[in-house]
Parts: C-alpha cells; sequence; structure tokens
C-alpha cells in the first residue's frame, strides 16, 4: 500500500471534489426548479447517487486490495450474467447449463485471476466452454432454437464473466518498476473510461448534431463522440501519474480503452433494441442494470489488458 | 387442524419467510410493480401465474412484513401433504393452507377451507390455474374457487399478480434456482360484475391478469 499513498490521495480528493461539485450543482438546480422536478432533474439526482455509491463500494474494494478487487468483479460478473441471462431466449432444458455458468464458470475464471494462472485464464471460456456447453445442451436433446441458445449461453460468459475479469487481471501483471502499484492501472482505467461515458453525454447534449447510428441509439452523436474521446484522453494524459506511461501515452492508452468503451455501448444497445427492451435491469436506481453502466468497461478491458501486457510487461 | 395452524405466526414461520424473501432478492432481484393497486392492509386475494415452487416465495417477498405474516398461500394437499417432511414445510414453515384437489368428505371442502381462513382476517394467495403450468400456454383455463370465494365474501379485494420469469428461475422438478431477474407486477383489482357467470368472469380474470406480462413476446 505505501508506495501507492500519494497517490491514492490524490485521487480520493480528486473524486471527492468531482462528486461533491455533482450533488451540488443538481441539488441547486432542483432547488431552483419549478415543482415537482423534472424527470430528468430527478434521474441526474439518482444518477449522481448511484455514483456515491459505485465510487465508495470500488474504494472499499480498492484499500481490500487484490482479494477486494476480485470479489467485487466477481458480484459484478454474478449480476451482468444475470441481467444477460434474463434477457435472452433459454429453455427449461438449459437449467444445468445456466446453473454451471452461475456456480462454476464465474467461481472458477475468478480462481484463475487470483492464482494469477494466466494460461488457463485466456482460454477457459473462449476454448473450454465454448465448446463444452454446447455439448451438454446436445446432450440433454433439446433442438429447439439450438444456435440461438448456444449463442447466447456463450455471448453471456464473454461478456458478462471473462471480459469483466480482466479488470481484476491486471492486478497480475508485472510491469518493471511499478511493483506493488497495479491498483492503480485499475482506477486509471476505470476513470478514464466512466469518465469517458459522461464526457461524451455532455458533449453530445451540448454540440451533439448527426447521429452516429441512429437506428442503434437515439443518443449517440459525432459531436459527442469526437468531443469526449478528446476530453478523456485528455484525462488519460493528467492521470498519467498513476501509470508507468509517459503522459503521450497516457493519452494514447485512454483513447483506445475509450473508444472500445464507446463500442461496447453501441453493442449493448443493438442489443437491447433486439431484445426489445431499453435498460438491461434495475440493479441501480437511475441507470438502470448492471450492464447498463459497465458495458463500455466490458469492451475496454480487454484491449486495455492486452495493451499494457505487450507493451509494457516483459 | 387448519384453523387452529394459521392463526398464530409462529417464529418458525417468521424465520422462514424473512430467510426465504432475502433469498428470493439475492437470486432474482426480485421488485414489485404496482400497476394498479397499491400495497394496502385491505384484506386481499392475490391472485398469479404459477410454475413454480418459487412463485409464492416470490410473491410474498414483494409485500410488507406486517402483509406477508396474515397471508397464505394456497396449495394442493395431495402434494404438499404427502409426506411429513412437506407438510412440516408447507404449514409449520410456510403456513399454507393445504386443500384437496379432489375431495371426498364434505369437511374438506376447498371452499370452505379457504371461507375459514379468510373469516380470521387472513389474506390469500391463490393460483387459479390449479396447478403447476408446464405447457407452452402461458395461461391455463382458471378453476372456478376464484369465483366461488368471490361471490361467498365479495367484500374482498381480488388482485391479479403476474409472476415473471420465475418458470425459468426453478422450472418443475428442478431443485437449484438459477439467477435470473424476476418481476411481479400487481394490476387493479377486478370483482365479479352483476349477473356475470361463472365462465365468463373466470376468463376474464384470466385475460386481466395475461395482460400484465410485461414482456409477452418473451415468454416462450
Amino acid at each position: 500500500m505505501l508506495p501507492m499513498m500519494h497517490e491514492t490521495l490524490i485521487l480520493i480528493v480528486g473524486l471527492l471534489a468531482v462528486l461533491i461539485s455533482a450533488s451540488v450543482v443538481a441539488g441547486v438546480l432542483s432547488w431552483r426548479a419549478p415543482k415537482p422536478l423534472s424527470p430528468t432533474l430527478v434521474n441526474l439526482t439518482q444518477r449522481i447517487n448511484a455514483w456515491w455509491v459505485m465510487v465508495v463500494a470500488i474504494t472499499v474494494a480498492f484499500f481490500f486490495g487484490r482479494p477486494g478487487m476480485t470479489i467485487l468483479f466477481a458480484l459484478i460478473s454474478f449480476a451482468a450474467l444475470r441481467e444477460f441471462v434474463t434477457l435472452t431466449h433459454s429453455r427449461r432444458s438449459d437449467h444445468w447449463v445456466l446453473l454451471g455458468m452461475f456456480g462454476i464458470v464465474i467461481p472458477f475464471q475468478y480462481w484463475l485471476v487470483w492464482t494469477a494462472w494466466y494460461g488457463m485464464f485466456t482460454i477457459f471460456i473462449p476454448v473450454y466452454c465454448f465448446l463444452l456447453m454446447p455439448a451438454i445442451t446436445a446432450l440433454h436433446g433439446d433442438t429447439e432454437r439450438f444456435l440461438e441458445r448456444v449463442s447466447a449461453q456463450q455471448w453471456a460468459v464473454m461478456i458478462s464473466v471473462y471480459c469483466v475479469s480482466h479488470v481484476p487481471a491486471l492486478l497480475t501483471l508485472e510491469v518493471p518498476g511499478f511493483e506493488g502499484r497495479n491498483l492503480l492501472l485499475i482506477a486509471f482505467l476505470i476513470i478514464t473510461v466512466q469518465g469517458s461515458d459522461v464526457l461524451q453525454y455532455i458533449f453530445g447534449k451540448l454540440f451533439g448534431r448527426h447521429l452516429l447510428a441512429p437506428t442503434v441509439s437515439p443518443s449517440k452523436t459525432w459531436e459527442g463522440l469526437v468531443g469526449g474521446l478528446a476530453a478523456s484522453s485528455l484525462l488519460g494524459a493528467l492521470l498519467s501519474f498513476l501509470t508507468p506511461f509517459s503522459p503521450l501515452q497516457a493519452a494514447g492508452v485512454a483513447f483506445i480503452a475509450c473508444l472500445m468503451g464507446f463500442l461496447g455501448g453501441l453493442v449493448a444497445s443493438a442489443i437491447k433494441r433486439d431484445q426489445g427492451v431499453k435498460d438491461w435491469g434495475h440493479l441501480i436506481e437511475g441507470h438502470g442494470g448492471m450492464m447498463d453502466r459497465a458495458d463500455s468497461l466490458v469492451f475496454a478491458a480487454p484491449v486495455f489488458f492486452h495493451t499494457v501486457r505487450y507493451f509494457w510487461t516483459v | 387442524m387448519t384453523k387452529l395452524r394459521v392463526s398464530t405466526y409462529t417464529l418458525l414461520q417468521t424465520v422462514t419467510s424473512v430467510g426465504l424473501s432475502a433469498l428470493a432478492w439475492v437470486v432474482t432481484g426480485v421488485r414489485p410493480i404496482w400497476n394498479g393497486s397499491q400495497p394496502s392492509d385491505r384484506q386481499r386475494i392475490y391472485f398469479a401465474n404459477h410454475a413454480s415452487h418459487g412463485d409464492f416465495i416470490l410473491l410474498s417477498a414483494c409485500l410488507s412484513e406486517k402483509e406477508r405474516a396474515r397471508t397464505h398461500a394456497v396449495a394442493a394437499a395431495d402434494y404438499w401433504g404427502k409426506t411429513r417432511l412437506r407438510r412440516f414445510i408447507a404449514e409449520d414453515m410456510l403456513s399454507s393452507v393445504l386443500i384437496h384437489r379432489q375431495w371426498t368428505d364434505e369437511t374438506q371442502h376447498p371452499i370452505s377451507i379457504m371461507l375459514s381462513v379468510l373469516d380470521q382476517g387472513h389474506s390469500l394467495i391463490l393460483f387459479p390455474e390449479g396447478t403447476r403450468n408446464m405447457t407452452d400456454e402461458p395461461l391455463l383455463p382458471f378453476r372456478s374457487g376464484l369465483y366461488n370465494l368471490s361471490m361467498a365474501r365479495p367484500d374482498v379485494e381480488l388482485i391479479p399478480c403476474w409472476i415473471e420469469n420465475m418458470s425459468r428461475v426453478l422450472p418443475k422438478g428442478q431443485f437449484v434456482p438459477v439467477p435470473l431477474l424476476c418481476r411481479v407486477v400487481f394490476g387493479a383489482p377486478i370483482a365479479i360484475q352483476p349477473g356475470e357467470e361463472r365462465r365468463a368472469f373466470l376468463d376474464r380474470a384470466r385475460e386481466t391478469l395475461l395482460a400484465l406480462n410485461p414482456r409477452p413476446q418473451r415468454d416462450d
């Protein structure tokens, strides 16, 4: 913990400053607005309150180090997987495969993170689950909408377990000269990617004119994307003191992560549209479900992980 | 027998009900959607679709603690009374009301047992399909109990409750639940209209319940 005290303190003060200003702004807006409050304002307050809870949860996990982070992201995987499976088609004969996804795949994947067994960590889901899950389904003998069911199961574990587990897996990377400070990489990833979501939203609201994918999402605009990515790359550069990167490298890495985050949000919107829902669930007041909040992180985490692993580890 | 058992809510029943409600939340994140009715302390018959043993646990997890304590699920005696263990679970832990679907003895008449529970001021959870629905139909035709109870006690509110997804969480024949998100939609109360025939009312009640399903095309 000791080598990170300075950075941790700056992070906590910075996050508190952002959250407190957000709460003050929302409070003043609500106080001056005509009653009853507009749904937008109620939603804004709910979202900020949920951010408080999320920041506190991540901070607590942060102080518990590797066990804290591993358990926190295993729980996030659980919530995300539950939302994904709820939304997609399954039949009674899928019961045991679904149970295995929650009862075996999540614990085993996070055990692999915990023990830093990198070889198995990267192939357990894409190779073994990919082949064995449809085999179990076939053995059950129910072929009705077979490909649709097994595809949904593959997607569910890839997105909610495999991708999410790359966040705590950052703790297993050995970057020379950066020993014992990997938690800060997680902080860097989460702050830039989640910050990018907020910044894209703000730029979109302020300058958004041209819809980027009107059939997928009515709120994603080119102006929001470009402004949000530029601002979050700058944020990445400012946060380079957390990382083994130079400021320029940090901007580049943040750019890649946030671009992936944007694509994650886009894919998540497409899935929701296909399934005819607006939100993944109702876990987080004002935000919808866990996947509504984590979709960008899901896409960003594996690419961030492999970028750091390829260029910064020996 | 039934009278005595349901009139006191034992410690075991309280612990069971709190424990099961907590479990229901962990597994299904269950949340009530009050769509036409509100939580209330009026005496009620909650009637719901039935596909899983977990159905009434989910429904009662959506009620307040006080309301839960006086709301009893109606269960089949020919299933839940079969062994001593099942009877213990149904009556001593879950405080269900057991009725015989095929009765011979007039004192075992299901309607008179349910009425005696209502007359003590309790509320009921009733599954008018009469059995767990294992077909591809979203809802089986209703049996007459709902009509008979309402004719006899017109002041008791009939609340339709659509239980979402529970058949996927805990299908018939399975005992380990898969964690999936569930909601329970509580609709507006319905009542028998003057001169309404039994079948017409039961069909209308069924349609009302079906209409509460928030994602009808997905329940396949």
